[in-house]
């Protein structure tokens, strides 16, 4: 075995960039794509690749289960949990790109490693994975009270699952900021700019940080040296200006442009969530190839 | 028409908010409430001036838990009821839960004007724990008459019995509002509501001409205290309507009091048209952004005005408030 089988449930946006990146993977194999619309686009791409297309939903794949060992869902937080206890009884890894958050949380710079050995990983959301990588560098240097993340995402790039899942946003991102990000309390906010041409998502993160005495120098060269490590797996993710003190308060402004892989540059959201789910299952099925050779 | 034909909708203790800091004191908030019961305001709101949950380093912290001051606010009401707003994306349903558990009767659920179908769950569930609902449609300038009739079919098909239009940022004519208002009572079934800001000193002007077009919910606030330069003044909008021969069903001389005893003492500066807030009107840009404005063009040595021009160049929506510090300390960086 040189390279673990992917089935992606769920041709929407998400789905099918995806699907492009799974392909640049060095330890993961494109497999499968399942969808509830023959129709749809990322099902017609996926065929068009020469993968399997199933358009007949989870059903559809528990009948070809074993053309993939590894799973990832881009559906919705609500049919989430039916599809992971199907999958994980056949013993497939699952990983949620929904705001289900039924697994572990995962952000490839701050716990790539710490939950490969859970049947179910969450990648918590796109504001998540945008901003706890900030929260953590600051936590890590000196302790927060409170972390807030602000994602302003372009309208286009939000899609009907992100719409009707709205407060699971906000709650996920929150926990996880807590969570993974080391914040004592969390906080998160989405607003969505119908602006055209698009704009790129920007993220804002405003902590509190505890003690009144700590070294500005080393927050922001810690900040900084995370931007580099996010940029690995997302290219296009920037600071904006310089991280702003106020006291006790640090302000972290960042934009996060798109690889362009299935949808254009300016949703980041959509490209920062599947980048670090590609990235999580590349490392966690080399570590399974690994382990059975 | 010489009967009352319509609701006037107070606003001070929410929109009032962002004027205040969202540092309203649990006193203030009782005798205003008592003040607009007295006078016989039908529905007030009480909130952050972002909504449920607003309270935040991003819109600024609340100086009193806003479900005690909806508590002290509804503990108050003989004959009004209390309203609280609900931004989805800031606000969650376990919000609205707790603000009825503290009193409230009526919920606004807002979107940005092209976003209402993020608040399906919320209005879902305002009905559902017996509230009047309603949808709000945040910057209502930024769409065509026709989006404006697609978003408020969806808030209606959700279940709101009620629909906003909302003028955010101060920025629209009376022609503006005549239009909107007159598509949207050939469109839909339910309710219309209007929310003004008097930015460019056209609040009361909209105000009539929304409830000529057939308008049945309209927003005041007490001596204007508001975002920017602030809402329709409740007790002049309530002399203006009784001079055009409608009942308001509001006491005149009450409602005044309220605004010139209870709420004038306490405002930190007057609802007067500054030349930030007139930007903010003459290019579209949301009234909450006013204070924050200040505070970072003084913070990066810029001036207010080209932060809101940019602002307004890059169609910001309400709740970017981040954006504002973004904007000032690029200016700061090119100077």
């Amino acid at each position: 075995m040189s390279k673990l089988k992917v089935g992606i449930i769920g041709s929407g946006n998400i789905g099918t960039d995806l699907m492009y990146k799974i392909e640049r993977c060095d330890s993961l194999e494109m497999s499968v794509m399942v969808g509830i619309d023959p129709d749809s686009e990322g099902l017609k791409r996926a065929k068009d690749s020469g993968y399997t297309a199933i358009s007949t939903g989870i059903d559809g794949l528990m009948e070809q289960i074993d053309l993939v060992d590894v799973v990832f869902d881009a559906t919705s937080a609500y049919a989430h949990q039916a599809h992971s206890d199907l999958l994980t009884a056949a013993g497939k890894k699952v990983i949620d790109l929904t705001p289900a958050a039924i697994g572990p949380f995962t952000v490839p710079t701050v716990n790539l490693t710490a939950n490969f050995a859970s049947p179910n990983v969450n990648m918590v959301t796109c504001g998540g994975q945008a901003t706890i990588p900030i929260v953590y560098a600051i936590s890590r240097i000196v302790p927060v009270q409170y972390a807030e993340i602000v994602a302003t995402v372009a309208s286009k790039s939000a899609g009907p699952g992100t719409r009707a899942n709205i407060d699971e946003f906000t709650h996920t991102t929150a926990r996880a900021i807590e969570a993974v990000g080391g914040a004592e309390k969390g906080k998160a906010i989405i607003i969505l700019n119908p602006a055209e041409p698009p704009v790129i998502m920007r993220d804002t993160v405003n902590a509190l940080i505890k003690d009144k005495d700590f070294d500005q120098a080393e927050v922001v060269v810690s900040i900084e040296k995370m931007v580099k490590e996010v940029q690995e797996y997302v290219p296009g993710y920037r600071l904006r200006g310089t991280p702003q003190f106020d006291g006790q308060r640090v302000s972290v402004f960042l934009e996060v442009e798109g690889a362009g892989d299935f949808f254009p540059a300016y949703s980041g959201n959509l490209d920062i969530m599947t980048a670090a789910a590609a990235k999580t299952a590349n490392e966690m099925a080399k570590e399974l190839i690994a382990a059975n050779a | 028409m010489d009967k009352k034909s319509f609701e006037i909708l107070d606003v001070t203790l929410r929109d009032g908010s962002h004027a205040m800091s969202h540092a309203f004191t649990p006193q203030q908030v009782r005798e205003t409430a008592r003040g607009l019961d007295a006078a016989g305001v039908r529905y007030f709101e009480v909130s952050h001036g972002d909504g449920l949950g607003g309270s935040s380093l991003q819109y600024g912290l609340s100086a009193h838990d806003e479900l005690k001051l909806i508590e002290i606010a509804a503990d108050e009401c003989k004959q009004a009821e209390v309203s609280v707003l609900l931004i989805p994306g800031i606000g969650v349903k376990g919000d609205l839960q707790n603000a009825v558990k503290a009193g409230a009767k009526m919920v606004r659920v807002a979107t940005h004007v092209t976003e209402a179908d993020v608040a399906a769950q919320h209005i879902a569930l305002g009905r559902e724990l017996g509230l009047k609902t309603v949808g709000f449609l945040m910057m209502s300038h930024m769409a065509t008459t026709e989006k404006i009739v697609e978003q408020a079919k969806l808030f209606e098909s959700y279940g709101a019995e009620v629909v906003y239009v909302t003028d955010s940022a101060g920025y629209m004519l009376p022609q503006d509002v005549t239009e909107r208002i007159s598509a949207l009572k050939q469109s839909i079934g339910c309710e219309i509501g209007f929310h003004g800001h008097n930015n460019l000193s056209m609040a009361m002007a909209n105000t009539v001409a929304a409830v000529q077009a057939g308008a049945t919910f309209i927003d005041g606030s007490l001596r204007a205290l508001g975002a920017g330069s602030g809402n329709t003044q409740t007790e002049v909008m309530v002399a203006v309507l009784e001079r055009l021969g409608y009942q308001t069903g509001i006491d005149l001389y009450k409602i005044m009091d309220a605004a010139n005893d209870v709420v004038a003492p306490f405002m930190p500066r007057p609802q007067e048209i500054t030349g930030s807030s007139l930007v903010m009107g003459y290019s579209g840009v949301y009234s909450s952004f006013l204070l924050h404005t200040n505070v970072a063009a003084k913070r990066f040595g810029v001036d207010e005005r080209d932060i809101l021009v940019e602002l307004g160049r890059m169609k910001a929506v309400g709740g970017q408030e981040d954006l504002i510090y973004d904007v000032a300390q690029g200016l700061a960086a090119k100077n």
